[in-house]
């Protein structure tokens, strides 16, 4: 999965999903693909330390399962919602990181 | 012919472990180096291997104590082999390498170490978080934006387990809860005690469901072995340890069934457990991939701590593990699996004509590994 750049709304998927991985069909044209931004909450944490000097907890951890595929989870952030719980449909929404965005999920 | 037959481990040393001993690291491994020669009945000159996890290569402070040409250098070790690395199957890969490099007829007596002084490095560098801002490896880096630490890791893992489970937080605060090993010839000091019914409610969140008494503990200390071919003629056989199996799969079960799938022996036919707890969720996941307690149910096995106790039908991290010993990353597991002479309920001495064995493990998510030893 990558991240978009420059403010580009996606989330590419190309490289890990099944019909276009190397390890499966030995093919060579990967590439990052748009994804649909949605998943489903797959295991989640309300973060209590600081890990960061500039994130002040609590923040809420998780890994989403995107919809393209089972297994297929990105470690992100949930905002914008206090009752986090496994299996929430989430979606996507991209937030500035310096000079990268983000993606992040919420319901 | 396997290649765990091959090999035979000869003998095994421990420096002192503790917190903020302030010993320089490679006084501490040369302490452990030279009583697992000694332990073996060797002489430094019969060293011709070394093999180590990870080696003189940094990643957070005090993480390795040693690397390869600092012990060969200041044991004055000739060597016909060596290997050391971060990405081995778990720690204890590097007990597997060197299996494999006598089995290969590289060398004949490989030392094998383990080095750690986090306790001591951490007064002067920071702690682990300090660092997580500015580390290089590339699977810190990417969680950076969103404030991700090692225990994410295990907090996600184990909120994923109780739900799938039911498990509760008492339950895992049972995994910590063990016997200090009285009946041991040397105990090892605790450097953590465990939480009781009226701790574990004040227990420090680190990050919801996963507190401070489910992280393991820095330490300092340095843990040894000598594993030998089988067939040198040097190695006291009554009391070397033969290793039955290895599991050197990445992930927990496919590193197990591996273990299985090299063996006869079931099971069932573990008398102790020593399982690798850097967070206690791991030790969970240990316990159900070797198939010690059944899947979803190793709450309830664990959860008055009488089954997993010196006494029980399985003990389990019979010298505190690391989460109240330390971590010795793998290699306190081994030595504690090596020395432990109790042997549970499950298998009381002379019963039975099944060899009686013991199942270690090391890492997680996919850096893992496990032996079962037998003597």
């Amino acid at each position: 999965v990558n991240f978009g750049s420059n403010g580009a709304r996606r989330v590419g998927g190309g490289s890990t999903r099944q019909d276009r991985c190397a390890c499966a069909c030995q093919g060579r044209d990967l590439e990052p693909e748009v994804a649909s931004g949605r998943g489903t909450v797959w295991s989640f944490t309300v973060n209590r330390h600081k890990w960061s000097p500039g994130l002040e907890p609590p923040y809420v951890l998780a890994e989403v399962e995107l919809e393209e595929q089972s297994g297929l989870r990105l470690l992100t952030s949930i905002i914008d919602c206090d009752d986090v719980r496994i299996g929430m449909p989430v979606h996507v929404r991209f937030e500035q990181a310096g000079d990268a965005w983000v993606p992040v999920f919420g319901p | 012919v396997k290649a765990e037959s091959a090999a035979l481990i000869s003998g095994l040393g421990s420096s002192d472990v503790g917190r903020r001993l302030h010993r320089d690291p490679l006084l501490l491994t040369a302490d452990a180096a030279l009583a697992a020669i000694a332990d073996a009945g060797l002489e430094r000159h019969d060293i011709d291997g070394l093999s180590t996890y990870p080696g003189a290569i940094g990643s957070t402070p005090g993480i390795t104590g040693a690397g390869i040409d600092d012990v060969r250098t200041l044991l004055g070790l000739d060597l016909r082999w060596h290997t050391g690395g971060l990405e081995l199957a778990g720690q204890l890969g590097s007990i597997a390498n060197a299996v494999l490099a006598v089995a290969g007829g590289l060398a004949t007596h490989i030392l094998c170490f383990r080095s750690v002084w986090e306790s001591t490095a951490q007064v002067e560098a920071g702690d682990r978080s300090s660092i997580v801002a500015r580390s290089q490896r590339r699977e810190v880096r990417s969680g950076q934006p969103y404030g991700v630490g090692y225990a994410t890791y295990g907090a996600l893992a184990m909120q994923r387990y109780m739900h799938e489970s039911g498990a509760t937080r008492e339950q895992f605060a049972q995994a910590r809860r063990r016997q200090s090993g009285e009946r041991r010839p040397e105990p090892r000091r605790r450097v953590s005690r465990p939480p009781d019914g009226r701790r574990l409610p004040r227990a420090r969140m680190i990050s919801d469901p996963l507190c401070l008494f489910d992280c393991d503990v820095p330490v300092d200390g340095a843990v040894a072995f000598v594993v030998s071919r089988a067939d040198s003629s040097a190695v006291h056989r009554r009391r070397a340890l033969r290793i039955e199996a290895l599991g050197t799969a990445s992930g927990f079960q496919a590193s197990a069934d591996m273990l299985w799938s090299r063996t006869d022996l079931k099971p069932s036919d573990v008398d102790v457990a020593e399982i690798y707890d850097g967070f206690t969720i791991y030790s969970v996941r240990w316990l159900e991939a070797l198939s010690l307690t059944p899947r979803n149910e190793t709450g309830p096995f664990i959860e008055d701590g009488r089954r997993i106790s010196l006494d029980g039908e399985l003990p389990i991290s019979t010298g505190g593990g690391q989460l109240s010993a330390g971590r010795l990353h793998g290699y306190g597991a081994l030595l504690e699996a090596c020395i432990q002479p109790a042997a549970g309920r499950r298998h009381p001495s002379g019963a039975g004509d099944r060899p009686r064995s013991r199942a270690v493990s090391s890492g997680a998510e996919s850096f893992t590994s496990c032996l079962l030893l037998t003597r």
